[in-house]
């Protein structure tokens, strides 16, 4: 017998609806990692292991044609991919620590900082979060070739380019973050010890340091997925260097096999559980607030948008 | 969930439990000198380079003489561009408020009916945003392919299309609006619904004249914090479009990677910011008052 739905059952309906297509993409991606090629490529294909298949002959891959776990190993031993995902890591581990070291030093400065002094900073951080990434990224390729022939000490365009241009995006939301945790820690704590005939270092580095470091590694952590991610700066400055996402972009238009998405899958899956991990960490930062003080960042803060 | 409840009492508390104190302590100036001088170089040298480009005039083949050349500009004008600035705003914009549409539902749904599961609704929001933009890019792909069970079985073959950038659009931003959304619903006082509706208000009457009216600011900043993004977007019009559907973004790329024309590529970057500020002000505006408006 049909009912009125409530609203709040309606509302239910919707927001399984919009999780569905939030998630299915994804699920489908996963599940066709475990995909055979066509069944008339793998007829045609004399090999032994059908994943050694290229993406030129691998068929329709978008519907299921059998299963087969081979595109993991194919993946995992792929002559392409994994020097790109290796140098992603290393400039995405490097560009975390400059960017939390350079964050950190401004979000203490910044936030006891009159006001005055601040607005310019402050500025300068919101312009490089609005700036869209294209017009960061080709700029930095004008001034990365502009560099290189003023000065030969500079890099030339590779790694250390993809590092400098990626670290200034990063550090304005490692500082915001650090920051925003900084302002609702209070000062009550460090008050105490100066009293307490602490000195400024030793206070910094006994009281602030600890209560600041939930958000230090929030920061870190974001800052290695933001720069493990980007595919738009390192497509203009990466000279002749490959990155993860610049393989997996070209395989993306021209063509590719199920091992990608195996590839994709086994990161996904690293990323969620680092996320579900940054989530404890901001969790517990929150609960860690001095009571009488402003609110600590939340999950919002974590995507720099505080 | 309790937590949070606890940080807004705690918020509520805040101006009582301040004394007045002369103890301030301060970390030294020079501790912002890195991120500065790294700003200057690294951030504020390129644009200015990116400006000084815009007004220079391509001699040839990759050498060009700094000047004050507004030639560039002028080829902006041209309706083959305005055409491209024309479909990116209107697109960004249907982008936006289809973000809108599907996902202020769905905070309101977070904010007014859950409780013990909303920090796990909050986590399957953030989920997404934190999963590479080009994997989740992909995975829509192999959905919406044309040899896909989509196309196949349900009809829906917009794959190359502009209805396929419109749904990578949502499906990508739909997280990043979520999230100040649901903080300023969250922030809600639930109870002044209840004496609207005790005193005789409709509940569609009492959602329009106070629920959406105390939300507004926060719908308006995450509109537009997807919207400037949406602008700027590569990657999605890119992979989705087959490169038939391109955005300002993709043009200014190309003039770098393919017609080798850095000039133009230039110009057209600042005419884009320039474009953006407009929405970015705005921005500015509605996030100040959600500031001093919450919390």
């Amino acid at each position: 017998m049909p009912k009125r739905l409530s609203a709040k059952q309606g509302f239910t309906a919707w927001a399984l609806v919009v999780f569905a297509f939030l998630y299915l993409p994804i699920l489908v991606m996963a599940i066709f990692a475990f995909n055979k090629p066509s069944a008339t490529s793998v007829a045609a294909f004399h090999g032994a292991n059908i994943c050694d298949i290229p993406p030129t002959q691998v068929g329709n891959i978008t519907v299921w044609n059998g299963f087969t776990s081979c595109w993991f190993s194919a993946g995992l031993h792929d002559p392409t991919y994994i020097p790109a995902i290796v140098t992603s890591l290393q400039i995405a581990a490097v560009a975390a620590i400059i960017a939390t070291v350079l964050g950190l030093g401004a979000a203490l400065a910044l936030a006891r900082m009159k006001p005055r002094f601040r607005a310019p900073f402050d500025a300068v951080v919101y312009l490089t979060l609005v700036v869209p990434e294209i017009v960061i990224a080709v700029a930095s390729l004008i001034f990365f070739v502009q560099a290189r022939n003023y000065f030969h000490a500079f890099p030339a365009l590779g790694k250390s380019t993809i590092l400098l241009a990626q670290v200034v995006f990063n550090a304005s939301v490692a500082m915001l973050i650090i920051r925003a945790r900084f302002v609702g820690m209070g000062d009550t704590l460090e008050e105490a010890a100066y009293d307490l005939g602490s000195g400024p270092l030793a206070t910094f580095r006994q009281v602030t340091l600890p209560r600041l470091m939930p958000a230090i590694v929030a920061a870190a952590l974001l800052s290695f997925t933001f720069s493990f991610d980007d595919y738009v700066i390192p497509a203009f400055v990466n000279g002749t260097t490959n990155t993860w996402p610049i393989v997996l972009y070209s395989a993306v238009r021209f063509g590719l096999t199920p091992a990608v998405n195996a590839l994709a899958t086994i990161m996904l899956t690293i990323t969620v559980l680092a996320v579900i991990v940054t989530a404890i960490v901001l969790r517990r930062s929150r609960v860690q607030v001095t009571p009488g003080q402003e609110k600590a960042p939340g999950l919002d803060a974590a995507i720099g948008l505080r | 969930m309790a937590v949070a409840e606890q940080t807004d009492t705690e918020a509520v508390a805040t101006p009582a439990a301040r004394r007045k104190r002369s103890f301030r302590p301060r970390y030294p100036a020079w501790l912002t000198a890195p991120s500065l001088l790294y700003y200057a170089v690294f951030f504020l040298g390129p644009m200015a380079l990116l400006v000084a480009f815009s007004l220079a005039t391509q001699r040839g083949f990759g050498s060009l003489s700094y000047g004050f050349d507004i030639s560039q500009y002028r080829l902006i004008g041209n309706s083959l561009y305005t055409t491209i600035f024309a479909r990116t705003l209107v697109m960004a914009s249907i982008g936006s408020l289809l973000t809108i549409a599907v996902g202020y539902p769905l905070a309101y749904w977070m904010a007014r009916y859950l409780t013990t599961y909303k920090m796990l609704a909050l986590l399957l929001v953030v989920v997404p945003f934190w999963t590479s933009f080009l994997i989740r890019t992909y995975a829509l792909k192999i959905i919406l392919d044309p040899n896909g069970y989509l196309a196949k079985y349900a009809g829906i073959n917009i794959l190359y299309t502009k209805y396929a950038v419109a749904v990578g659009l949502v499906y990508n931003y739909l997280p990043l609006f979520i999230l100040p959304t649901f903080a300023s619903l969250e922030r809600m006082d639930w109870t002044l619904i209840e004496a609207a509706t005790d005193l005789g208000a409709r509940p569609l009457t009492a959602f329009r004249q106070i629920t959406l009216r105390l939300t507004l600011p926060g719908v308006i900043t995450g509109a537009l914090l997807v919207f400037i993004p949406m602008t700027g977007e590569y990657i999605i019009p890119g992979i989705l479009s087959g490169g038939k559907y391109e955005f300002v973004g993709n043009v200014i790329g190309d003039q770098f990677n393919e017609a080798q024309n850095p000039p133009f590529g230039s110009a057209l970057s600042i005419a884009l910011m320039g474009a953006l500020s407009v929405f970015v002000i705005i921005y500015i505006f509605f996030a100040t008052r959600e500031e001093q408006f919450g919390a």
